[in-house]
């Protein structure tokens, strides 16, 4: 194995011992704590896929974990009250099922990504940035002024979406899931920034032009790398509407977005590894500086400059391993 | 010998900045032409615009009977235009057998035979292009460019800033590629090693075709004309 997998297999297996010492010890609120990580660090797998590996600065990614995360609250209400979520132009009926909710959530966050997509990438550097932001807030204020689904006061369903032969209340047995999909996604995004369709990607950040020059088409593998990266962050928004068993625009917001990309930003940008660490990390000084005062994200700040300004690779890049890029 | 590529009264510039007022050439099927002048003539502005990185604003670019004008730097890549630009350009984060597969298109090229092409890219397949000696990169960025299959090889200053014995290894190549049948455009300051694989030149003077002719043509007095500093 390389040094380079050996590292990435490391960091993925320390949040899973965390949520295992946590289980066995009786912390089931730390094993909680570690499927939120495994979440964010998903949500962060899927936007290093447009931000690491394309190049792609989005600011709005938080509207593809929100609207995930609708989907899911949606569906599960409706299941919940026992009405259909839609009767025209068909009957469509709620679910509670993840392993219908995921799919949905998935569908709608690529048909947004794809719309997102083509229009932001006619942009590119500070105006993408902001293309991306503006869209996202688009979706925000709507989710505010959506009565039917709570408004700025959220939506809850009462009980978690089950998943066949798992008890998706027992913290561990959840925290499972979100591990396993974790696990898929980083599989799946190792698959793609090898592929040649990924090496053209990382091509397209390094210089336009010249993979222009060799045939390929820049603005037709973006799209789709925007699209895969949006479609993995709905999942992870669909896990976290589950996790909290509610929704709100704050899983819309800016800080969402800016929250995500902290992740990746932390951990390492274009390592697959990154997110898991950055997503852990962030948890972690969450817990314990959150616990010293409530302005803990001005140490965050600090911590983020530091990183931006003397470890460019991130806390991947300081680790033994961690020099070279995936 | 039908013309695979044809320009006539081209003019292009960037931005308010006009750079060509009417280039005209032709490059035949299995031709070698020289693209010749001295620094700041035109030459890359002239390539760039071939290759459509650079929009025509006035006059004719047609490759293998189609008119590029309009057409996206990678329609015109998919056509068969393979550039190496200027400066060995590599994509750097990536490896060697990385930049080949990424370029790939179908054809007779593959890395079995850019690397007999260029047995050192052979021995660096692992190593990112950034590590790469400035001679190697050269040679990656041209088997880059065979990897899309181009009917028409065109190379800037290919041997620019490189040692001596890096540069006889890559006139080697371009000779050997010439042998193929493979048609090629390039640019380059050595009228002596272009001499040895040119069928013809096209010098430029200001943005515009000044002189034209086969290779033999090309006495002291015109090179010293358009081509002394």
């Amino acid at each position: 194995m390389r040094r380079v997998a050996i590292l990435n297999a490391t960091v993925f297996a320390a949040l899973v011992a965390v949520a295992l010492v946590a289980h066995l010890a009786g912390a089931p609120y730390v094993v909680t704590l570690a499927t939120k990580a495994a979440i964010f660090a998903l949500a962060g797998v899927g936007l290093n896929l447009a931000l690491g590996y394309g190049g792609m600065v989005s600011f709005g990614h938080a509207v593809f974990f929100g609207i995930g995360g609708y989907v899911t609250g949606i569906f599960a209400s409706h299941a919940a009250a026992g009405t259909p979520v839609l009767t025209f132009p068909f009957t469509v009926a709620g679910s509670a099922e993840m392993l219908g909710l995921w799919p949905m959530a998935m569908v709608v966050t690529a048909l947004a990504a794809l719309v997102i997509g083509a229009l932001s990438l006619r942009t590119s550097g500070v105006y993408f940035i902001m293309v991306t932001l503006a869209f996202a807030q688009m979706v925000y204020y709507f989710a505010i002024s959506w009565r039917a689904y709570g408004g700025e006061d959220g939506l809850s369903f009462y009980v978690r979406n089950s998943f066949p032969g798992l008890n998706t209340f027992a913290p561990l047995q959840f925290f499972a899931i979100a591990a396993g999909l974790l696990a898929l996604a980083m599989g799946f995004s190792a698959l793609v920034t090898r592929s040649r369709f990924g090496l053209a990607l990382q091509a397209a950040r390094a210089n336009r032009q010249r993979v222009m020059a060799s045939g390929i088409r820049p603005f037709a593998l973006q799209l789709t790398a925007f699209v895969l990266s949006a479609v993995i962050v709905g999942l992870a928004g669909s896990l976290y509407a589950d996790l909290n068993r509610f929704v709100s625009p704050a899983m819309l917001s800016w800080h969402m977005s800016g929250e995500i990309m902290v992740f990746v930003i932390l951990g390492g940008v274009g390592r697959l590894a990154g997110p898991v660490a950055g997503a852990g990390v962030f948890i972690l000084l969450e817990q314990v500086l959150g616990g010293v005062s409530e302005y803990w994200q001005a140490l965050l700040g600090l911590l983020l400059l530091a990183i931006v300004l003397y470890a460019p690779g991130g806390i991947l890049g300081l680790l033994p391993g961690g020099r070279r890029h995936v | 010998m039908s013309a695979l590529l044809e320009l006539s009264g081209v003019t292009a510039g960037y931005g308010a900045v006009q750079a060509l007022y009417g280039v005209g050439l032709t490059v035949g099927e299995g031709e070698a032409v020289a693209l010749m002048g001295r620094n700041g003539m035109g030459k890359t502005t002239t390539v760039r615009t071939i290759a459509r990185m650079l929009p025509a604003t006035g006059g004719r670019v047609a490759f293998a009977g189609t008119d590029l004008a309009r057409l996206p730097s990678y329609r015109a890549a998919r056509l068969g235009i393979g550039l190496v630009p200027e400066g060995r350009r590599t994509f750097g984060p990536l490896t060697v057998s990385e930049n080949l597969a990424v370029a790939a298109r179908p054809g007779p090229w593959d890395v079995a035979r850019v690397t007999r092409l260029f047995p050192r890219l052979g021995e660096r397949m692992g190593q990112t292009a950034r590590t790469l000696s400035g001679g190697e990169q050269q040679m990656l960025a041209i088997a880059r460019a065979l990897m899309t299959n181009p009917r028409l090889l065109i190379l800037d200053e290919a041997t620019e800033g490189l040692a001596p014995s890096v540069r006889q290894e890559i006139w080697a190549a371009i000779r050997a590629l010439k042998g193929e049948g493979l048609a090629i455009l390039l640019i380059d300051k050595s009228v002596r090693e272009i001499a040895g694989v040119a069928d013809r030149a096209v010098i430029l003077e200001r943005g515009a075709t000044a002189w034209a002719g086969v290779i033999g043509a090309l006495s002291a007095d015109v090179a010293d004309r358009y081509l002394g500093v």
